[in-house]
């Protein structure tokens, strides 16, 4: 065996009892942290997932904001607020998650603002009335929990805490959707219709938010595998469905689905067709708010770069001298 | 375009209430300590989870490395006679 045989056979070996590691710890459902081995396409899917969930959030804040200026009222205004920075704060867990695994935050924000990576596809729907904002906060924001609390189990880490701070604060966001909707729904008749044709509008792209049926969704078997992903597209949906049924009788309004009856047999509800082609022009870029969103997200950042500039320059003036910091006493309470 | 990149990462631990020590709840990247804290503040204090807050440069951060787990905490794995429940007592002896 020459030199150079003998090398590659041991850094294949390596490699496998690194493999082995790797499966043995996500069998044995313990979590892999970042400076685990992994295999290169966990890590792959792990960067594309919570980039997009990343990204999802951080889009989130722009459908919901459009209201913010005018909310029927200061207290509706102080929650949608208190709401719209709770995205901005899931986004940055997510993104520090997201660095872990070895990308940089400028990396990714330039592949979101070059359309190179994506976001939740809801999110390019517009947000047309006050109501809108209660359908997101009960559907949108359910089909978001639903997803999201088995990821707090999933087998990366930081991934996981990550969701549970988030899963802890989402269900404010959804709980306040249903108080405004149901507000609404007992309001003038004008009022209700409003809360109706919100809910008639986010319902269908709500149970899109579950991605593809099982049979074609590209990445299920492999996430599921790795206990990135605890449980299927549809098997999730059908929770979702389960759920919200009993939800839109105590609001007082209909689901705009005909077929939805109860399955005795299968103890879920039955529903009917999604239309898939819609899902995939939006996700194509063909959805109504598309470029209104990528276009605001890059004005944003543009924006905003002289905040982050004047921030640098503020921290290099203050290198040689730093300010006195009184009253935190870190380093005291460090030793004890 | 001026990216946060240049800027630091810093990590957060925060103290829930007195009584209880710092814990890590995550971290995220400022220019400077001041920011670093007041980002701290606004990203995992929201809903009075902490009393307290430190952050440190993730770069000041020495870790142990996860390849030598194993022979890094052997010393410890072979002494049982370090726990309590390593010593047998005769039933009825109390207190101990």
């Amino acid at each position: 065996m020459t030199a150079m045989t003998a090398m590659t056979a041991m850094t294949a070996d390596t490699a496998e009892r690194y493999e082995a590691v790797f499966d043995a710890a996500v069998a044995a459902d313990e979590r892999i942290e970042p400076r685990d081995w992994m295999p290169e396409a966990y890590r792959a899917t792990l960067v594309r997932q919570m980039a997009q969930h990343a990204h999802s959030e951080i889009i989130g804040m722009q459908p919901e904001a459009n209201w913010i200026t005018r909310a029927p009222s200061l207290r509706r205004k102080a929650i949608l607020m208190a709401k719209v920075q709770d995205e901005a704060g899931h986004g940055l867990y997510l993104y520090s998650a997201a660095e872990t695994l070895g990308t940089s935050r400028e990396e990714l924000l330039d592949k979101l603002h070059a359309g190179r990576q994506r976001y939740s596809s809801i999110f390019n729907y517009p947000t047309l009335t006050w109501a809108d904002v209660g359908a997101i906060g009960w559907l949108v924001d359910g089909a978001a929990i639903t997803n999201q609390v088995p990821l707090c189990r999933c087998s990366y880490g930081p991934y996981a805490r990550a969701m549970v701070r988030i899963c802890k604060e989402e269900s404010f966001h959804q709980r306040q959707g249903f108080e405004l909707l149901l507000a609404l729904s007992r309001g003038t008749p004008a009022q209700h219709e409003m809360a109706q044709d919100a809910v008639d509008r986010w319902w269908w792209p709500s149970l899109m938010m579950f991605g593809p049926p099982d049979d074609e969704s590209s990445h299920s078997a492999q996430s599921m595998a790795w206990k990135i992903k605890r449980h299927s597209n549809d098997e999730l949906r059908r929770r979702f469905v389960d759920i919200c049924v009993p939800q839109a009788r105590a609001l007082g309004l209909t689901l705009p689905d005909p077929e939805i009856r109860w399955n005795e047999e299968r103890g879920h509800h039955d529903f009917g067709p999604i239309d898939w082609t819609e899902f995939q022009e939006v996700l194509k870029g063909n959805g109504p708010c598309n470029e209104e969103r990528l276009t605001q997200r890059r004005r944003a950042h543009e924006e905003g770069a002289w905040v982050r500039e004047a921030a640098a320059a503020h921290a290099e003036k203050h290198r040689t001298t730093p300010p006195a910091r009184t009253g935190h006493g870190a380093p005291q309470e460090a030793t004890a | 375009m001026s990216g946060s990149t240049d800027w630091p990462l810093w990590e957060v631990f925060v103290r829930s209430r007195r009584g209880l020590s710092h814990t890590h709840a995550g971290s995220l990247h400022a220019p400077d300590a001041e920011m670093a804290l007041r980002n701290a503040r606004d990203l995992y204090t929201r809903r009075g989870e902490g009393v307290s807050l430190w952050v440190v440069p993730s770069s000041a951060v020495t870790a142990s490395s996860p390849d030598e787990k194993d022979p890094f905490f052997e010393p410890s794995a072979d002494k049982p006679y370090r726990h309590p429940t390593f010593y047998e007592i005769p039933d009825g002896v109390k207190h101990l």
